[in-house]
C-alpha cells in the first residue's frame, strides 16, 4: 500500500520552511526518538514582554510526514502568543496539511507536544508555571496514553475505548495496559505495543511495562 | 547487451531501481500474450478447438518452466503468484502430513511464509524460527538443532527480497530429508538471475512467480516432486493436477512461459553487467560517511540487490526526495512500513531500529545502465547531505550502539 499525502505534506517535505536552529534560542525541547524513527526538536525566539513567538525553527529525524508537520508548525507557531500555542490541539495542524493517512497521525501528536514541550521550559524558567512533579500513578499513565494513537484510524486508543484496564505499582514502578485488539488492528500490534511502553517509560521510576492485548473479532472503535 | 534495444519504454523516462519488488514486462513478454486477451480467449477445459489452443499454450508454458528449473512438466502447477504457492506449500504440507506438528522456517522469510507460519501456531503447530547471522545465512547447524522426528516442513527462502543473501539450500534440504521432513524453499527473487535446480539442491517445494523477472504480474508457480504433493487449498474443478482450481489465467501463463525462457537464455550475457553495475553503485555509495551496507557482500548477493543504511537520517524521506528525482527505490524503515514496524529481515540480521529507520533497498535489472548508477549515486550524495543537514539526531546523544564498522564487513 502506498501511503497517499495531500499536496500540502509534499510542498512542505519538499520545502520546508523554517530549517534549522536558532542560535540563542530562549526556549528548546525535542520529542520522540530516534529508535522510533520520529523526533523533532524545536527552537524558540519568545518576547518576554509579549509572550510572543517571535521565531521557530526546526530539526528532524523522520519521516516525510513529520519533516511536514514540522514544517507547518513552525508557520502555526510563529507570532502567536504562548497562551495561544497552547490551546493548539494535533487536529488544527492536521487541518493545516489538509489531512495526514490515518498511519501517520501519530507525527501531527508529535509535533504539538515538541512545540508545547518548549513553551512549557520557556514558562517553568520564567516562573510562570510551576513545576509539577510527574508522579507514576494512574492518572500520569492516563495522559500519557491520550497521546497514543490506532495507527489504522488516527484516534486515539483512550477516546476509542481500546484501554481496558489500567494497573500501576509504584513501588515496584510497574505498570500493565490491557489493551482491545479487534482483528482488523492485528497488523499494528507491535507497533501500539511499542508506543505503548515507549511513552509510559517517560514517567518517572517506570522499571516494567507490561502491554496484553485481549484479542476481539468484531471491530471497535 | 543483448536487448537494449528492446527497452520498456517508461524504463527510459525514469530510473527504476525497485527490481526486487517489481519488474517492468519485458516487451517480447507483451507481444506473446496479446492474442490471449484477443482472438485466443478459450478456457483450456474446454474441448473444443479454442480450448485445445489454450490449453497447449499452458503447456508450452509449462514445459518451460519445468525445464529451466530441472523438473518435469506434471510437477509444476500455476498460481496467482508466490504468495500464493508460499501458502499452498506452508499450508498443504501440513495437511499432507498430519501426524507431524512442527514446522520451521528461518527468520528472513518473506511475509507470505511468516504469516502462515502464524497462522499454524495458532492451530497449535509448534513452530521454530532460525535465527540468521550478521549477514543473513542461517546456519545448518541451528537446524540440526530444531528438527525432530515431528517436523513436517523446512521452510527457507533461497535468495532474500531485502538483502540479496543466498542461502545454503543443498545443505539445509539434506537435514531435512536426514529426518523426514520436506524441504519448501521461495525462489522468487533469484529465478532467472542464478543457477537452479530442483534435483541438485534436492527440495521438494518451491515457489516462485512471473513479475520478478519482466513477467506479468499475477501469476505464478509451485514446484512439487510427485511424492510430496501438498493438499490443495480451495476446492472445485480438477484444474492444475486437482491441486489447484479454477480456470487458468492463460495470458498471463502465457507471458510467464516467454518471460522464464528469455531470462534462462540471457542469463548468462546479462549477469556479469547487472553484477557490475551493482558492485558499481556499492562503491560509489561506500563514499558517503556513516554508510553502511546491510547483507553480505556484492559479490556473494543476489545480482542486482544493494542494501545500505544512511545513518542518522530516514528512509522514507530519502525514498521521497529519490522519488521527487525520478529515481525507484525501496526502504526498510518502519515508516514507509504498512504496519509501521521496521523491516523484520534487517532486525534479523541485528539492525537495531535506529539503523534499520535509514536503509535503502536499491535492485537492478538488466534494463539499467551505468550512466543512471551514476545518477543515483550522485542524487543519493545529495539527499543524504540534505536530509543529515536538518536532522535532529545528535550522534553523540543519540547513537552509543550505532556505526563503528565499516561499509563491507567481512564474513
Amino acid at each position: 500500500m502506498a501511503i497517499k499525502y495531500s499536496q500540502k505534506v509534499i510542498k512542505h517535505f519538499t520545502d520546508p520552511q523554517n530549517v534549522g536552529e536558532i542560535a540563542e534560542a530562549d526556549a528548546i525541547a525535542t520529542q520522540g526518538s530516534p529508535a522510533c524513527g520520529d523526533m523533532i526538536t524545536f527552537t524558540l525566539k519568545i518576547n518576554p514582554e509579549t509572550r510572543v513567538i517571535e521565531d521557530v525553527k526546526f530539526r528532524s529525524f523522520g519521516c516525510a510526514s513529520n519533516i511536514a508537520t514540522a514544517s507547518m508548525t513552525t508557520l502555526l507557531a510563529k507570532g502567536k502568543t504562548i497562551d495561544e500555542v497552547n490551546q493548539l490541539k494535533h487536529r488544527d495542524l492536521t487541518q493545516a496539511l489538509d489531512g495526514l493517512p490515518a498511519v501517520k497521525m501519530h507525527c501531527s501528536v508529535l509535533a504539538i507536544d515538541a512545540l508545547k514541550s518548549a513553551v512549557h521550559n520557556w514558562e517553568l524558567e520564567h516562573g510562570l508555571v510551576e513545576e509539577k512533579p510527574m508522579t507514576l500513578d494512574r492518572e500520569s499513565v492516563e495522559k500519557v496514553l491520550t497521546d497514543c494513537l490506532n495507527p489504522r484510524n488516527g484516534i486515539s486508543l483512550i477516546e476509542a475505548r481500546l484501554i481496558k484496564k489500567i494497573e500501576v505499582i509504584p513501588e515496584d514502578g510497574r505498570v500493565f495496559i490491557e489493551v482491545i485488539l479487534c482483528e482488523l488492528d492485528e497488523l499494528y500490534a507491535e507497533a501500539i505495543e511499542e508506543e505503548i511502553s515507549e511513552k509510559i517509560q517517560t514517567l518517572p521510576g517506570v522499571r516494567n511495562v507490561l502491554v496484553q492485548f485481549v484479542r476481539c473479532i468484531h471491530s471497535v472503535g | 547487451m543483448a536487448d537494449r534495444n528492446v527497452r520498456p519504454p517508461r524504463v527510459k523516462l525514469m530510473i527504476y531501481f525497485d527490481n526486487n519488488d517489481t519488474t517492468p514486462l519485458h516487451p517480447d513478454v507483451l507481444e506473446v500474450m496479446l492474442p490471449y486477451f484477443k482472438d485466443k480467449f478459450g478456457n483450456p477445459s474446454s474441448l473444443h478447438n479454442l480450448g485445445l489452443e489454450a490449453e497447449s499454450a499452458i503447456d508450452d508454458a509449462r514445459q518451460i518452466i519445468a525445464g529451466a528449473i530441472g523438473a518435469k512438466p506434471a510437477e509444476l502447477i500455476f498460481t496467482a503468484g508466490a504468495t500464493e504457492s508460499n501458502n499452498l506449500a506452508v499450508f498443504g504440507a501440513a495437511r499432507a502430513n498430519p501426524k507431524r506438528r512442527h514446522l520451521i522456517i528461518s527468520a528472513v522469510e518473506h511475509a507470505s511464509v511468516l504469516n502462515v507460519a502464524k497462522r499454524l501456531e495458532g492451530e497449535g503447530y509448534r513452530v521454530t524460527r532460525l535465527p540468521v547471522d550478521g549477514q543473513g545465512y542461517v546456519s545448518p547447524d541451528s537446524l540440526r538443532e530444531a528438527i525432530d522426528d515431528d517436523t513436517f516442513l523446512i521452510s527457507v527462502v533461497h535468495a532474500n527480497h531485502e538483502i540479496g543473501v543466498i542461502q545454503d539450500i543443498r545443505t539445509l534440504a539434506e537435514i531435512a530429508h536426514e529426518k523426514g521432513a520436506w524441504f519448501h524453499t521461495d525462489v522468487a527473487q533469484a529465478l532467472g538471475k542464478i543457477p537452479f535446480d530442483v534435483d541438485v539442491l534436492g527440495v521438494d517445494l518451491v515457489s516462485f512467480n512471473g513479475h520478478k523477472l519482466h513477467g506479468p504480474k499475477g501469476v505464478g508457480g509451485l514446484y512439487a516432486g510427485r511424492k510430496t504433493r501438498p493438499r490443495r487449498l480451495m476446492e472445485g474443478a480438477p484444474q492444475e493436477f486437482d491441486l489447484r482450481p479454477g480456470t487458468e489465467n492463460v495470458p498471463a501463463i502465457v507471458g510467464f512461459g516467454k518471460a522464464v525462457e528469455i531470462a534462462v537464455r540471457d542469463r548468462e550475457e546479462i549477469t556479469p553487467g547487472v553484477r557490475s553495475l551493482t558492485e558499481r553503485l556499492a562503491e560509489g555509495l561506500s563514499g558517503i560517511e556513516h554508510t553502511l551496507l546491510n547483507g553480505p557482500h556484492p559479490d556473494e548477493r543476489l545480482p542486482g540487490n544493494l542494501n545500505v543504511t544512511f545513518l542518522y537520517i530516514e528512509g522514507e524521506a530519502i525514498l521521497m526526495h529519490l522519488s521527487n528525482r525520478g529515481i525507484c527505490v525501496s526502504s526498510g524503515s518502519a515508516c514507509s512500513s504498512k504496519s509501521l514496524t521496521p523491516s523484520t529481515v534487517l532486525t534479523a540480521i541485528g539492525l537495531i531500529h535506529e539503523e534499520a529507520h535509514g536503509a535503502i533497498r536499491y535492485s537492478l535489472s538488466r534494463f539499467n545502465t551505468a550512466g543512471e548508477v551514476d545518477e543515483v549515486i550522485k542524487a543519493t550524495c545529495q539527499v543524504v547531505e540534505l536530509l543529515r543537514s536538518m536532522t535532529a539526531f545528535v550522534p553523540e546523544l543519540h547513537s552509543e550502539r550505532m556505526g563503528g564498522r565499516s561499509f563491507y564487513r567481512k564474513r
